[in-house]
């Protein structure tokens, strides 16, 4: 059976390119020492000698629209073109083409409508930032194939956080019984509290400091019973409009499961606060 | 109130560079332009007859009005990109980094904890 390597769950900053890459004195003053964290989070991904990524993410209108949005999809594509346009536009994010993986994609398919979520799929998928994101951060070479799950947390209604949770154990129960001996990794990206095209916007920090530092400690602490008394729709909303990126990373510490991380790092910026978390399932914490 | 056909014109406006250009230098004849021939199309060969904008959802398209769209329910991610893509350069230039960011945000802070007009369709 395969191996469950780690789990990363990050927040996914468009700007972290652009911000690293600049010419130091048009740098955030945060650059260096953002740059140094990434470093140090992509090491936790590299120490795990993965052969496949299972990335997660939510597509931001790029390929999706109002006219057919998924709430769960699967790609199921040999390759995978990455960043549209207006991402190259506003971000500055480089195109890529990152291999997939179909049988992995296939098993994981029939894997989770087994267990009774049922996947819309796509065998022409071009990804955006929210899994390129994680790759430059955590893998930069795009050397490895992949297997992409999107998650509505954007165009409502959308699934409530127990799903994610929920969505996140199927994932873990469907790796863990790929017939394979290879490593897998799962990287998914999300956000803490986030605010966009509203008035607490681009703020000094994000808009709800208070809910980023109580969410940090419950993914650190694997402690999905307080996420769950804690966190709904109404209360994300309150912490910023976008603040349902948060999802994703329940999403991704269900696929490690409740237990401690064994890496836990983040940055206070402008606009949002970074996070980045890793699990090593099976592995003693350290 | 035709919210989905608002965030349409956002959504295949911002991933097109001409279309982008032309919505930045003449508004009006642009949101002309896209209601007769742009919005319709349900894909390279398929038309749809579900279409329309009220008179203020087409007037706050015409005059970049993104506190009224914002009000309106438009989504949010739309309308922060496309406005970004219209007015982040110049406003750079003149005002520093962030500073359309900041602006799009104090222009809305009558909103600041109040429940925000829904995104949902
Ligand atoms: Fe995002």
């Amino acid at each position: 059976m395969a191996t469950l390597a780690a789990v990363l769950a990050t927040t996914h900053h468009p700007f972290y390119l652009k911000a690293t890459t600049a010419p130091v004195e048009e740098q955030i003053p945060q650059a260096a020492e953002w740059k140094r964290k990434v470093e140090a989070y992509r090491a936790t991904l590299t120490r795990a000698q993965p052969d496949i990524l299972v990335m997660v993410g939510a597509d931001h209108f790029h390929q999706f629209f109002l006219d057919n949005y998924p709430t769960f999809l699967i790609g199921k594509a040999p390759r995978y073109d990455a960043t549209f346009y207006n991402e190259e536009r506003e971000f500055g994010i480089p195109k890529y083409v990152l291999e997939g993986h179909e049988d992995l994609s296939r098993f994981m398919h029939e894997g989770l409508m087994d267990r009774g979520f049922d996947f819309a799929f796509s065998h022409e998928l071009k990804i955006d930032h929210s899994i390129i994101c994680p790759i430059i951060t955590t893998r930069p070479q795009a050397d490895l194939p992949v297997v992409p799950i999107y998650t509505n947390i954007f165009a409502p209604p959308l699934p409530k956080p127990k799903r994610f949770w929920d969505l996140g154990r199927a994932i873990r129960e469907v790796i863990d019984a790929y017939p394979s001996d290879k490593r897998i990794a799962a990287v998914g990206s999300g956000h803490l509290s986030l605010e966009l095209g509203g008035p607490r916007q681009f703020g000094e920090h994000g808009p709800d400091p208070d809910f980023d530092r109580k969410a940090i400690e419950w993914l650190s602490n694997g402690d999905i019973e307080a996420i769950l008394e804690n966190v709904t729709h109404e209360s994300m909303t309150q912490s910023g409009n976008a603040t349902h990126g948060f999802m994703d990373l329940i999403l991704m510490m269900g696929i490690a499961g409740p237990e401690k991380a064994a890496y836990v790092d983040c940055l206070d910026l402008y606009h949002t606060m970074e996070a980045y978390f890793t699990w090593y399932p099976g592995e003693e914490t350290p | 109130m035709s919210k989905y056909y608002v965030n349409k014109f956002l959504y295949t406006v911002d991933r097109d560079p001409e279309f982008l250009r032309r919505y930045k230098e003449e508004p009006r004849a642009f949101v002309t332009t896209w209601e007769q021939s742009i919005g319709p199309r349900l894909n390279e060969s398929e038309v749809t007859t579900v279409t329309g904008f009220t008179d203020a959802e087409r007037e706050a398209l015409i005059n970049h009005d993104y506190v009224a769209l914002f009000e309106m329910g438009a989504h949010f991610f739309l309308s922060l990109t496309i406005f970004i893509a219209i007015y982040d350069e110049d406003y750079m230039h003149k005002h520093g980094p962030l500073s359309f960011q900041r602006e799009f945000a104090a222009k809305l802070q009558h909103w600041r904890g109040r429940e925000y007009p829904t995104i949902a369709l």
